[in-house]
């Protein structure tokens, strides 16, 4: 028997839910866009009428004015769309223990099972549930129905907003796979550019695609890419779960970046910025108990954006913030002069190669037996849960006072995990 | 637009509630701003919804007080109600 799955994608979320929360908003062109101040002056969502003028996600803030003169500008308030996607999250409880949340504003339920249970027909519990999201939080959405979800993900995005698509075994062909290949999850620009060159314009054509094509132009993500296409993807929903944690397991990195508030010129701001990175990326390893055996780099250049990275091996697996960040540093070091002919826009600091938290420790024969650098770290953890995030600061961040109160890890939103997550 | 009323403006007011053992909320008076405290006489419907006339979103109730009913919303931990604005004010 088919599976029956939904997804629903809330539109144009931050937008949407500011203007739940401030009615004299509706109907007038919003975006929400991160501090200009701060050089965070990006497009981050638009309001259906911002959409008109052809405002898009991702533009600087002065293109989008320059479209749309009078356009309101807000910033963003991550903790109310964080308690709106809660009570969505919570409605779709009600018809389904199977939820997997993609990002704060998109969910997909495998409500199989609960079916009979609500009367047997999903486009109902589809209308239902776009009923209770509009009377109760005052936001549309927009949900597709099908029997995986890839193509329950792509009826969401068909049509929108405020609108319920099914996508049937009966439907496909003549929906799916009419449309451009672009609109398959997971077939971005590069992607497409490659399926374009070969002459593959449709999602029709990739489910149809060869073998020998498919496997040497993409190798094994080719195969997954067709099976998407012809809507044979099998992949569950996935429960989240946050007390069995059962997500965290499969999270392959830890990382944050950072656009600096001003361009950064000189090596100790440079190091201030890699610390305060570092600490947000040990923290959540800690948090969550796991280590890393790899430490990456993410460098873009002020002058051209340009950007390049790097990664190195840790000696032993860890989550103490001084390990991180002395790696990071020393490549960054290793990488960059500093100074005025070569300044940094934004930097980024990944941990990698994850593995659990053994409770028995690999001594080394051979090294002086460090201190309990990571034990210190826990300390502090204890200190920062209690009395808040900034209620202790390492010296080094507070060379750079533009950087003091910033709050990286309270700040780090909710991003979609990937979907190849095994 | 009922006649008089010119707007509406979300107005958070002083709530007496009890809460049982079990957790759920009950309103028992409303206090406004001026001192005078509204007894809540009957509670007629609760229910999760969005205010559409000034914004936000709770556990709205609909009380009865005196011969009058009205919403009252509990955003948590804050209440608010729907206040009338007579035209010109």
């Amino acid at each position: 028997m088919d599976r029956v799955i939904l997804h629903s994608d809330m539109n144009s979320f931050y937008a949407s839910v500011e203007q739940a929360e401030r009615p004299e908003l509706r109907g007038k062109p919003v975006v929400v866009a991160g501090k200009e101040e701060l050089r965070h002056g990006i497009v981050l969502t638009k309001s259906r009428e911002a959409k008109r003028y052809g405002i898009k996600t991702a533009e600087a803030l002065w293109q989008a004015r320059a479209k749309c003169p009078g356009l309101i500008v807000l910033p963003p308030r991550y903790k109310l769309y964080r308690r709106y996607s809660e009570m969505a999250r919570s409605i779709y409880y009600q018809y389904t223990d199977l939820v997997e949340p993609f990002g704060l504003d998109e969910c997909w339920l495998d409500v199989t099972g609960s079916l009979p249970l609500h009367g047997g027909d999903a486009l109902v519990v589809a209308a239902e549930i776009s009923e209770r999201i509009k009377a109760e939080l005052g936001c549309t959405v927009s949900i597709g129905v099908s029997w995986n979800k890839i193509f329950a993900k792509f009826g969401s995005d068909y049509r929108k907003p405020d609108a319920i698509t099914r996508i049937t075994r009966g439907n496909y062909r003549s929906i799916v796979w009419e449309s451009p290949v672009r609109e398959l999850l997971y077939v971005g620009p590069a992607t497409e550019r490659k399926l374009h060159a070969y002459g593959i314009q449709t999602i029709g054509q990739l489910a149809q695609a060869s073998d020998a094509y498919l496997k040497r132009r993409f190798g094994k993500i080719g195969f997954t890419l067709r099976t998407f296409a012809r809507g044979e993807d099998a992949t569950p929903v996935k429960p989240y779960d946050p007390a069995a944690r059962d997500v965290w397991r499969e999270v392959k990195s830890y990382g944050n970046g950072l656009t600096a508030p001003h361009p950064i010129t000189s090596a100790s701001d440079a190091c201030a910025l890699i610390w305060l990175l570092s600490e947000s990326v040990a923290q959540r390893m800690r948090d969550d108990g796991v280590r890393a055996r790899t430490v990456s780099i993410g460098v873009r250049n002020d002058v051209d954006l340009t950007g390049y990275g790097c990664q190195v091996k840790l000696r032993a697996p860890s989550a103490a913030t001084r390990h991180v960040a002395r790696a990071a540093w020393g490549m960054l070091a290793a990488c960059e002069p500093f100074g005025e002919d070569h300044p940094i826009r934004a930097l980024h600091v990944r941990a990698t190669d994850l593995v659990e938290v053994d409770p028995v420790e690999q001594l080394s024969l051979f090294d002086d037996p460090e201190p309990d650098w990571e034990g210190l770290d826990c300390c502090i953890d204890e200190l920062r849960r209690r009395f808040g995030n900034t209620c202790i600061v390492r010296g080094t961040e507070l060379l750079d006072e533009s950087l003091a109160g910033l709050d990286i890890k309270d700040e780090n939103t909710v991003h979609p995990v990937g979907y190849f997550h095994h | 637009m009922v006649q008089g009323i010119e707007h509406r403006r979300k107005h958070y007011v002083e709530v007496l509630a009890r809460i049982g053992e079990d957790g759920k909320v009950t309103p028992v008076s409303v206090t406004w701003e001026d001192g005078r405290t509204f007894e809540i006489d009957r509670i007629l419907d609760r229910r999760q919804a969005a205010s559409l006339k000034v914004g936000g979103t709770g556990m709205r109730y609909l009380v009865r007080i005196g011969q009058a009913t009205t919403y009252l919303f509990y955003e948590n931990p804050r209440w608010f109600v729907e206040e009338k604005c007579a035209e010109g004010k």
